[in-house]
């Protein structure tokens, strides 16, 4: 039987014809990008406007921190009890003309030995899991391979 | 300035995993600190709570709850839920009342029985809720948040597991010698080491556990004091309980994104400094004037932090402050004396209380075989879900 995909939170990623993109939403008049999507306000105190409009955020960012989890992430976490766990690497990833740190998992077979902060990395269609009828899509973080810059990122912030 | 609060009384009830209600724990507390006080509960105007916390959000009132398990004696209520700060605004809230002349003498009290395990949200489906979301999307316990902070230092600041390990040796170290403290057993850097990764790079015994716990304050006017209590009592100088400024570039719990600094370039100072900042401006201290700090260890790298957001030292110097003892007992500025939450694990409403209690014995002395000679001033630090953090300045 083939499943649906679906994605794990409707409207926060597209993949459509121009490839997988996170979607965001981008004030009208102070051009601040939300990440998750702000629909209602903007959330710049000396703004306020309603004018927000979905933009797609940058495919390629840099590594601001990765770590992983070695064991079982609890319940609303979909995993299979009956299958050991395997850790999943979680990479922040500061997006430079968003000035924007998301995160997100690595990409399957993409572990902490592998990354290194600055490190660039794109984004990928990944799968979170499966059930009987649906294969539930999110979005993850693959490193590109291209030559590694100084590490230092744009907001400079630490922790 | 906007006056100081006297502290009447301190208790706790010891740390643990007893199994019991935090009912249990919250009267306890609130029975010593009302005997250490010499009050009787009936002179008290005034009851704070800090709720107990389930699924990131608040569990049980507080408040009515341990008014009543005390026995209904028609005192003011209130309830306070901000996450791990909980407790701190809890004692905010008191101080404001006393303040503002709406009563003499308050008692405040949190106290919780922690679920085993990783904190978890809470059930159903809750797609509005990031709290659920970091967890159904991304599996992101609050170690991951933790392990992403110490990697961002070991790559900006040259921090090493080594010196997080050094944060729990220490931190063991002083909480061996505190009745209160769940965990009693001096730790060397060989069994951090030796302990399984949870979260890269940090390991077992790099992470606070959850502990069950009550904590309890007694506090009036100066005034009261006066009238009632010590010549000199213990007084509250400052509590910071400030949010963020738009943008908050640090990725902060349990959100899966900062904000965007595309439009409006993020403000000078961190949120974490700027609550330490904000503690230290409204009690007209400074750092240097600091004879001891009692800061939240969620992790090992998180102490490290703390250091740098409390100007202890300067940005990237916590390490090196660690390796040079400053922050031991004997050193200039002993921090988590107490043994911290790596010693205690954390009973979140009451966390914050405690701290308060631990820098209340050192500056009247009485702490023992852990006593910070010639204690006088004090300051407390913590953060936690939701924008929440606290510092609370004690003087003596």
């Amino acid at each position: 039987m083939s499943r649906t995909r679906t994605p794990v939170v409707a409207g926060w990623f597209t993949e459509g014809g121009d490839g997988f993109r996170l979607l965001g939403t981008r004030c009208g008049a102070c051009t601040s990008v939300f990440f998750p999507r702000e629909d209602h306000r903007c959330r710049n105190p000396a703004c306020g406007s309603g004018e927000l409009e979905e933009v797609p955020l940058s495919r390629r960012g840099r590594v601001w921190s990765f770590t992983d989890s070695r064991y079982r992430p609890p319940s609303p976490y979909v995993t299979n009890p009956e299958l050991p766990w395997e850790p999943c690497a979680l990479i922040a990833v500061e997006l430079a003309a968003e000035r924007i740190v998301v995160l997100g998992q690595a990409a399957p077979g993409v572990a902490v030995a592998d990354l290194t902060v600055g490190m660039e990395v794109e984004v990928v269609s990944g799968v979170l899991h499966e059930d009987a009828e649906t294969t539930w899509t999110t979005w993850q973080w693959r490193p590109t391979g291209a030559r590694q810059d100084e590490g230092r990122g744009m907001t400079g912030d630490v922790a | 300035m906007t006056g100081d609060v006297a502290v009447m009384g301190v208790g706790m009830h010891p740390w643990g995993k007893w199994g019991r209600s935090f009912v249990e724990y919250g009267v306890a507390a609130a029975r010593a600190a009302l005997a250490d006080a010499g009050l009787d509960w009936r002179d008290v105007g005034s009851i704070v709570g800090a709720d107990t916390v389930r699924g990131g959000y608040p569990g049980y009132v507080a408040g009515a709850t341990f008014a009543k398990a005390l026995g209904w004696q028609g005192a003011r209520v209130a309830s306070v839920y901000a996450a791990c700060a909980s407790g701190a605004q809890a004692l905010d809230t008191a101080r404001a009342q006393i303040v503002a002349g709406l009563a003499d003498v308050v008692l405040v009290v949190g106290a919780d029985a922690a679920p085993k395990g990783f904190f978890r949200p809470a059930g159903g489906d809750r797609p509005d809720d990031p709290d659920w979301l970091r967890f159904r999307i991304l599996g992101a316990t609050n170690p991951v948040y933790f392990g992403l902070y110490a990697r961002r230092r070991m790559a900006m600041h040259g921090d090493t597991p080594d010196d997080f390990a050094r944060v729990k040796v220490k931190n063991a170290a002083m909480g061996a010698l505190n009745p209160l403290a769940r965990y009693r057993n001096p730790v060397t850097a060989e069994q951090v080491a030796a302990s399984a990764v949870v979260a890269d790079p940090l390991r077992l015994l790099d992470i606070c556990a959850t502990s069950d716990g009550g904590a309890a304050l007694v506090l009036s006017s100066m005034e009261f004091a006066r009238r009632h209590g010590p010549a000199e009592p213990v007084r509250i100088r400052a509590v910071s309980t400030v949010t963020p400024r738009f943008p908050n570039t640090v990725l902060d719990l349990p959100d899966i994104a900062t904000d965007s600094a595309a439009a409006v370039d993020p403000p000078g100072e961190t949120f974490r400094r700027s609550i330490a900042r904000a503690a230290y401006e409204e009690a007209g201290i400074g750092p240097e004037e600091l004879s001891l700090a009692e800061v939240y260890d969620l992790s090992t790298a998180l102490e490290l932090q703390w250091y740098e957001d409390l100007a202890l030292c300067g940005e990237g110097e916590g390490a090196k402050l660690l390796r040079d003892g400053v922050t031991a007992l004997g050193g200039r500025i002993p921090v988590n004396v107490s043994g911290g939450l790596a010693s205690f694990g954390e009973a979140v409403p009451a966390q914050a209380i405690a701290q308060v209690c631990e820098l209340t014995w050192q500056l009247r002395g009485e702490a023992g075989d852990r006593q910070v000679a010639g204690a006088r001033v004090g300051v407390s630090a913590n953060q936690g879900l939701f924008g929440h953090g606290s510092a609370v300045v004690v003087v003596q």
